[in-house]
């Protein structure tokens, strides 16, 4: 099944405007179910509105993009996605589980219910003892994880991430990459992942998708196979080679 | 409890620098030129401390109740009509600032008439609403009316601010959660809105209190402290200590009213406690 379907996208800012920007120019992408997917690029390349597009946050100017067989703004409003953002985001008032809670709150979801959903979800990220904290009181990392678990306490089948472990130091980077993986081996979720690195884009995805600024267009599109994808994989050739035909797409 | 002492010590403060004037300051006041540049420091213009204090446990009149008895039954009259136009002000306070949030056009229409309301001189205001006393509502709601005037604005403009407060990041997560303008409100802007709101309620009990001050006297409502402070405001020459005992009422009161306002903030402000960062 698919995914994530988007065909002859073009997605241009402040039309008619001197400050006219085309920030997309026919892309064409697909995802399919279970899939993990990278977007990668120089900044300006259109990777983040290519995200927003499928989530459905702003409107694309022409070409048409489905999610898991519907329309982007039907899939918006059957909660189909789940989305983490470079920020945490989270909602200071709320303690860490509530915080976890709210997408399920807003499905109506019982109370009794959403708590050992949420519960879950944060063992999940390792954070099982920081239920009754505030987001004030966590460090960058834990609240990025935080914002993660959110994102997958509804089980989405498709996850959207923008740069969710940009703000984040190596370490603690490679380690939310491992459990990422693991979360998506679990629940199946189709993944659309936008980064700056060329290292995460590879050792995370199934695909990685070269994009180039100035129209914003798709210039590459690079499959990643790669026999595992524990710690010995980032020693591997076959990972170094990926990274180097990454590397290249990039230069142009 | 620091916060209660730095409050008694600033009480104290000010009760030398009164009495070190009376100390030191011409009982005539200083004149420069023809202007007097400072007050007089006679008893009749700065009565002592203890004067204006034990002026209140005497009686107010020969043979009536003890004037600390009359100015704290006026000052619970205006605290009534306080109160009364504190939440009838907040109430149209938020509901403004709602319609002007969700609708850009009722926040470019309103907004300007909004802060405008408050340059029309209120002693101009008063008699008009004075004239309604009576006929839809009671005379002494009247002067809730003008102090709900006033306490309606810090509200209004203090939560409209709050409401737009959020973030992009806020607004398009609730976005992708398929939520409305209404589900927005309650789980977003409304608890974000708290900051803004609180530091808005405070200046409005504020101003609730000079509204109904100021309102008893415009409108000549009898009973409450305002109108209290005028009447012992006649009798300053012969009797100056009077006028400060009523005065001092209506300070005292603009306290409470401050701080039963701080109050409501204690609950709901959890989240804003000092805490220490766990790093994990």
């Amino acid at each position: 099944m698919t995914a994530v379907e988007v065909a002859g996208v073009t997605k241009v800012f402040n039309a008619g405007r001197p400050d006219e920007v085309t920030a997309l120019s026919d892309v064409d992408l697909m995802v399919a179910g279970g899939e993990f997917v990278s977007l990668i690029g120089p900044s300006g390349c259109g990777k983040s509105t290519l995200l927003r597009l499928i989530a459905d946050l702003t409107p694309p100017t022409s070409g048409s993009i489905s999610v898991a067989g519907d329309t982007a703004t039907s899939a918006r409003r059957k909660q189909e996605y789940g989305i983490a953002f470079q920020q945490a985001g989270l909602f200071e008032w709320r303690t860490v589980l509530r915080n976890v809670e709210l997408p399920l709150e807003l499905r109506g979801m019982s109370r009794a219910a959403r708590r050992d959903r949420a519960r879950e979800m944060l063992e999940l990220v390792g954070l099982g003892d920081f239920a009754g904290h505030y987001p004030a009181q966590l460090s960058g990392g834990m609240q990025q994880r935080v914002a993660i678990a959110r994102a997958l306490a509804v089980s989405p089948p498709l996850l959207l991430m923008d740069e969710p472990f940009g703000a984040l130091d190596e370490m603690t980077r490679e380690r939310l990459q491992a459990e990422l993986l693991s979360i998506c081996a679990q629940t199946g979720a189709a993944v659309v992942f936008v980064t700056h690195s060329i290292s995460e884009a590879v050792f995370l995805s199934h695909k990685v998708v070269v994009m180039s600024p100035r129209p914003g267009r798709i210039t590459a599109t690079i499959d990643v196979s790669l026999p595992g994808r524990d710690e010995t994989v980032r020693q591997s050739a076959g990972y170094f080679d990926t990274i180097t035909s990454v590397r290249k797409a990039l230069r142009g | 409890m620091r916060r209660a002492l730095f409050a008694i010590g600033g009480l104290l403060a000010f009760l030398l620098l009164w009495e070190g004037y009376k100390l030191v300051g011409n009982p005539d006041g200083t004149v420069l030129f023809g202007t007097r540049v400072l007050p007089r420091a006679d008893d009749l213009s700065m009565p002592h401390v203890w004067t204006v204090l034990s002026r209140l446990g005497q009686p107010e009149l020969a043979g009536g109740s003890p004037v600390w008895t009359v100015v704290l039954r006026a000052c619970l009259f205006t605290l009534g009509i306080t109160a009364a136009g504190f939440v009838a002000g907040t109430v149209v306070g938020l509901l403004l600032a709602v319609a002007m949030q969700r609708f850009v056009i009722v926040e470019r229409g309103l907004l300007p008439y909004v802060i405008l309301s408050q340059t029309v001189p209120l002693v101009a205001l008063a008699p008009l609403i004075a004239g309604w006393g009576g006929t839809i509502w009671p005379a002494w709601m009247s002067v809730s009316v003008i102090a709900a005037y006033l306490a309606f604005f810090p509200v209004a403009v203090g939560m409209l601010r709050g409401l737009q407060s959020p973030g992009t990041a806020g607004v398009e997560l609730m976005r992708s959660y398929a939520a409305g303008w209404w589900r927005t409100l309650v789980k977003l802007r409304l608890p974000a809105s708290l900051p803004y709101l609180f530091p808005a309620l405070r200046l409005a009990g504020a101003a609730a209190v000079v509204g109904a001050v100021v309102g008893e006297i415009s409108t000549g409502t009898r009973g409450g402290i305002g109108r209290l402070v005028i009447e012992y405001a006649r009798e300053a020459t012969s009797d100056p200590a009077k006028v400060y005992t009523a005065m001092l009422g209506a300070a005292v009161l603009g306290l409470v009213v401050a701080g039963l306002v701080s109050l409501l903030e204690l609950p709901l402000m959890r989240h804003r406690r000092r805490v220490e960062v766990a790093t994990l």
